[in-house]
């Protein structure tokens, strides 16, 4: 299939230009750019680009698709194709499935399953230890063969120090990527809100920053001297922020990401008791909010994830505490991250680069850049077009978002995947 | 981006500001909390006559839903609906995340497909009667009687209405809370209904693992020692000190904790000459207070109890009244 992308403004993160340029994508891959390739005699689709935006498709480091083990919130099915449709053309899968994703089969399972799919390519990223279980390692070698791109310990912090060290000493080995939650779990103990003005206020059990800054120290500590290669996950605090800038400045090659929701909401969005608002880490105080978002301005920060978390409604009908973590948040990626770049005036390249060129160096895989010869996952869409959130504009089989009602600006016009045009 | 976290937190009134629900003092204006201890006065008498019952709330099916152990709360909320005349019936049930049985949600529903008027929930999760009112609202009213740590408003209220008695002008007292502030939903109650009732002067004191983060945005101070808390207050309220919530560091010893911040006749020679001393109950004597110190004549630990019922006469009669007129 030929596909002629015309008269759109091409971002090219990797470069950090904008302009004007048509783009030739053939048999999957990407022919040329600006100039147009000699095609003759060949059916070509044609995408009239004109007034819209044209960026590599978005890789996103941690969006689960809940299956296996949760198909009763959503499948691979249903998140992939509302993933593409977000204009997320890869993604990381969490290993937090049930089975968790410590074994080839899994691993592999997933892989040709999202495949046949035909929506947003899934990287599956495979658990530190078995069953997240923290005490016994995984088969890194085997589960990196088997197309897992990273180890991590998902949303479960190893209590024991000694085999995290071991852990990270046995995926330099393999110079696999570790992908850390930083988190003391005795401090987070059952906190499910940021431990300050609003948790005091409405009694929710609190969840404090010692909680992510000791669990990063020591991490980083552990990466330091292991050498790892690792990146930090949902950092969520000021302090946090400061931390892996120091680390940097030692010389630690560290890279770290946030969500879109922790860009954008604070502890305040407790206080209606709104359960899609319950998320790990929890929102914390707008100081750290603008911590974070300054570390996305400078480079702290490389990539802006969704850590979209599907549920099912009942996962959230309960008390505050009771509910289950976890937004979804594929559909807002984009457009929320729009709406950081506009307040903090970075250009529109460097915002996109949080969604694509950013993540896909984390992972350094294939992806998130527009170049001659690359795989062709490209995103198209309108910066200025303004639709609004509700359970009908949710693609993901999850409702849970936090921002159910809002109006956002940006949408998705069309999207690319792997050569294929998607059908919107 | 939508941080408008206060976007329902009016849920429990009506568009004309009279209560539909009670769940939380926070929010409320200083008139309203004046109207129900108003309206508490003209039931005060009432356990006294000879025929206690008014026929206010005559026809209206009220259930207590316990998920909680109480006795104190639960009986007097039994004995207001009673003395208003309602039918009431006591539910005190086990629930259990982790068990699938029925969700809160789903029991609340089927109370109110049994056409019940009203819910007096207890639950040990912040925000649960919030839930239950979020979810059937129009339906059935719902009337807080205390959930996790956030709020218990009932208590709240009848903490004011005793204070009123002794001291009526709250625009010039000085009040210290005592204990453990962290888990308790009654101090966080206590000190919003102090702050939009006027009181210049709020003060919590306990060691600092009992005091909340951030204590002072709720508008009070924080003292680690009894001598500078109780510095020439009117009013000193004791919070009960749960010992089985105590077993993770919260406090040393119980020596040390009734030693440093235990309330005796000694302590209170820092108060005001007049001033008077309550508790939410039950109490832990020789842990929070000393025996000889609750049973003194600054003591209004029962009147509390006395008061408890003409306070929740006063607000079931206010939320069933601010249900009909929203019915009209």
């Amino acid at each position: 299939m030929r596909i002629a992308i015309q008269g759109g403004l091409l971002v090219d993160p990797k470069t950090g230009t904008e302009k004007k340029q048509n783009v030739y994508i053939n048999k999957g891959i990407i022919e040329a750019i600006g100039k147009e390739p000699a095609w003759t005699n060949k059916k070509v689709t044609n995408i009239d680009a004109t007034d819209l935006i044209v960026s590599p498709g978005f890789v996103d480091l941690r969006a689960r698709m809940r299956e296996p083990g949760h198909e009763h919130k959503a499948t691979l099915a249903t998140e992939t194709r509302a993933a593409v449709l977000a204009g997320i053309t890869s993604l990381c899968m969490p290993p937090d499935c049930i089975p968790a994703i410590d074994t080839p089969a899994i691993a592999q399972m997933i892989r040709q399953r999202a495949n046949e799919l035909g929506g947003a390519k899934v990287y599956p990223i495979a658990a530190l230890t078995h069953g997240l279980q923290g005490s016994v390692l995984t088969d890194m070698k085997a589960l990196v063969d088997a197309g897992c791109v990273g180890v991590s310990n998902a949303l479960a912090p190893l209590d024991n120090t000694l085999v995290m060290r071991r852990a990270l000493q046995y995926a330099t080995t393999f110079d696999v990527l570790a992908l850390i939650y930083p988190q003391n779990a005795s401090l987070r103990g059952n906190g499910v809100a940021h431990e300050g003005r609003v948790s005091t206020r409405l009694g929710l059990p609190a969840s404090p920053v010692a909680a992510e800054i000791v669990g990063l120290a020591r991490d980083l500590a552990l990466v330091e001297t292991t050498g790892a290669r690792a990146h930090f996950c949902g950092i969520s605090s000021a302090r946090a922020v400061e931390m892996i800038q120091e680390a940097r400045v030692r010389g630690l090659s560290v890279t770290a990401d946030v969500t879109i929701a922790h860009l954008h909401l604070t502890e305040d969005s407790l206080l209606s008791f709104d359960t899609n608002c319950h998320v790990e880490p929890p929102f914390r105080s707008e100081q750290d909010r603008q911590a974070l978002v300054a570390a996305v301005v400078d480079g702290t920060i490389t990539a802006i994830c969704t850590d979209h978390q599907p549920h099912e409604p009942e996962a959230k009908l309960t008390p505050f505490s009771e509910s289950e973590p976890g937004t979804s948040s594929l559909e807002v990626l984009l457009p929320l991250a729009l709406a950081t770049g506009k307040q903090t005036q970075m250009s529109l390249a460097t915002t996109i680069s949080m969604l694509t060129y950013g993540p896909a160096r984390v992972l350094n895989i294939e992806a998130g850049e527009i170049s001659v010869g690359q795989r062709a996952d490209v995103c198209i869409f309108d910066r200025d077009e303004q639709w609004v959130l509700d359970e009908n504009s949710i693609n993901s089989a999850g409702k849970n978002s936090p921002f159910l009602g809002d109006t956002l600006t940006g949408k998705i016009k069309q999207v690319i995947c792997e050569g294929k045009l998607i059908t919107i | 981006m939508s941080s408008s976290g206060l976007r329902d937190s009016h849920i429990q009134l009506n568009e004309d500001g009279s209560l539909r629900h009670f769940l939380t003092i926070d929010g409320l204006s200083q008139s309203l909390l004046t109207e129900i201890m108003e309206t508490a006065e003209r039931f005060i008498d009432f356990g006294q006559r000879k025929i206690k019952k008014a026929p206010l709330l005559r026809g209206y099916t009220i259930v207590n839903l316990f998920f909680e152990p109480s006795t104190r709360t639960r009986t007097t909320f039994e004995i207001a609906a009673k003395r208003l005349s309602a039918d009431v019936i006591n539910l005190s049930a086990q629930r259990s995340s982790t068990s699938k049985g029925e969700t809160l949600l789903d029991t609340a529903r089927n109370l109110q497909a049994m056409h019940a008027d009203m819910l007096i929930v207890r639950d040990s999760h912040a925000g649960a009667a919030h839930l239950i009112a979020t979810h059937l609202n129009n339906q059935l009213q719902v009337v807080n009687a205390g959930d996790g740590r956030h709020a218990h408003p009932t208590q709240a209220m009848l903490d004011m209405f005793t204070i009123r008695q002794h001291k009526p002008d709250f625009s010039k007292l000085a009040v210290a809370i005592v204990g453990d502030v962290l888990h308790s939903r009654v101090a966080r109650s206590q000190i919003q209904a102090l702050v939009i009732l006027g009181v210049p002067d709020i003060r919590v004191i306990g060691p600092n693992t009992l005091i909340p983060t951030d204590v002072e945005s709720l508008g009070v101070t924080a003292h680690t020692s009894m001598d500078t808390g109780l510095d020439n207050v009117d009013v000193v309220i004791m919070l009960r000190l749960q010992r089985e919530r105590m077993t993770g560091q919260l406090i040393a010893s119980e020596q040390e904790y009734f030693k440093t911040w235990g309330l005796t006749e000694e302590r209170m020679a820092a108060a005001n000459k007049d001033a008077i001393v309550m508790h939410p109950g039950p109490i832990n004597r020789g842990l929070e207070i000393s025996s000889s110190m609750a049973d003194s004549s600054k003591s209004l630990i029962l009147p509390q109890v006395t008061n408890g019922i003409a306070i929740r006469m006063s607000v079931l009669s206010m939320v069933m009244s601010g249900a009909e007129g929203a019915g009209e």
